[in-house]
């Protein structure tokens, strides 16, 4: 499956992979100042980008850039961190509903499992509605 | 239009063939050669609502936008390779005028020239090899890994399930060992038949066809356009003896991946000092 069957021909690049031309175009080429200066930080930011789409992430996390796995857009790991804080914010809801009203709470509780035929009948129709 | 700004592709050598009449750069205008003391710029006028400061900063962060310049910068930049052995310039690079241009060209005159040397007569040859989704995985199920893996057949108890997981891990890691092992060698290979070699970072991103399998290797290698052929058939003589690596070559193109200064390895203008960690060497 390798191209090398071909001989050179003169730059069949009209079909080439985006991915090669942005890491050539973007990250090789000589670097000249030019009038037009663009922020260094947003270049290095851009460069950065970049190489998370055409380079690898291991790559990245080696040179100690990891702020896209903060970035939503960016990362699934993101969506997880999103998740995690979702959850950890609940859980957090959750101490302090127990914990600020603690008789008062516990008796919540106690009156959930009292009144067994509304518990479950409520439990129930939560587990289909999650299902749907 | 004197409000058009000037985008600057490549420098060479004079004299350049002229450029194909057709050829259209980035904005559709057409590229000309702008010479001054022995070098060449070739150049285009853009318009100042797209690379001013401003305008060109938001571009930038538009992917679709960065795209279609990168192919016509591309274009003009393969186009003059046809003809001579141009020096890349990275993309956008824009001065206000011509004459912004040729004082460029005689500040960096020395390093210009020091680099044109060393890429006079060679093109770059992208290498990369892939590992198959298949021999990535061990079992065929894709790169995602166990989880999918164990859901294509369900597994018996947890011990079945643990087990073939280990077992597709071990697999995993062989075929990536293995992997290695050629990748390494081949480069070591194709690095002798060329003037000077470069490891880039594994290609593994959106833009990556998801087909593709495991980037293993991805470097470049300047090679005189007279050794082009072996090159290539050393490439292709590796062909078919190790299933599940695909080798794909990429190019005749410019010289991109070698404009570091040959005479200043400590790159003094800034912002290639990480990217050079991968420069050079075998791997």
């Amino acid at each position: 499956m390798t191209t090398a069957s071909r001989l050179p021909e003169p730059y069949p690049q009209g079909g080439a992979n985006l991915a090669d031309i942005l890491e050539r175009v973007l990250d090789k080429g000589i670097v000249i100042a030019g009038d037009i200066r663009i922020n260094l930080l947003d270049i290095e930011l851009l460069t950065i980008k970049l190489r998370l789409v055409v380079a690898s992430v291991e790559r990245a996390k080696e040179m100690g850039i990891d702020w896209w796995e903060d970035d939503p857009a960016l990362s699934s790991g993101a969506r997880r961190t999103a998740l995690a804080r979702e959850n950890e914010e609940l859980r957090r809801r959750v101490e302090q509903l127990e914990a600020g009203t603690g008789a008062e709470g516990r008796g919540a509780l106690d009156r959930g499992a009292g009144t067994t035929d509304d518990g479950t009948g409520q439990d129930g129709r939560g587990e289909r509605e999650r299902e749907r | 239009m004197n409000d058009d700004l000037r985008y600057v592709y490549a420098v060479c050598r004079p004299p350049a063939a002229p450029l194909h009449a057709d050829l259209t750069g980035v904005g559709g205008a057409p590229p000309r050669q702008l010479t001054h003391e022995g070098l060449v710029a070739v150049v285009s006028p853009v318009p100042e609502r797209d690379f001013g400061r401003e305008p060109l900063r938001a571009h930038l962060e538009d992917l679709r936008w960065l795209a279609e310049t990168a192919r016509a910068h591309q274009n003009v930049v393969a186009a003059l390779a046809t003809v001579t052995c141009p020096l890349p310039l990275r993309l956008a690079t824009v001065f206000h005028d011509d004459s912004g241009v040729r004082a460029m060209l005689e500040d960096e005159s020395e390093r210009l020239h020091r680099i044109l040397d060393r890429i006079d007569g060679h093109v770059e040859w992208g290498v990369k090899v892939w590992l198959g989704a298949a021999s990535a995985d061990g079992d065929g199920s894709g790169d995602s890994g166990s989880a999918a893996a164990a859901s294509s057949r369900a597994p018996r108890s947890g011990r079945d399930y643990l087990r073939r997981r280990r077992a597709g891990n071990a697999a995993r890691e062989e075929a990536l060992a293995r992997a290695d092992v050629f990748a390494r060698r081949l480069h070591g290979d194709l690095s002798r038949y060329a003037a000077d070699a470069r490891l880039h970072p594994v290609q593994s991103g959106p833009l990556t066809d998801a087909g593709s399998g495991r980037n293993i290797l991805n470097s470049a290698y300047l090679v005189p356009r007279t050794w082009s052929e072996e090159f290539l058939e050393l490439i292709g003589r590796t062909e078919g003896t190790r299933p599940g690596l695909r080798v794909e070559v990429t190019g005749p193109w410019a010289a991109y991946s070698f404009t570091d200064d040959p005479d200043a390895r400590e790159e003094p203008h800034g912002g290639e000092g990480a990217a050079r960690q991968d420069a050079g060497g075998t791997p």
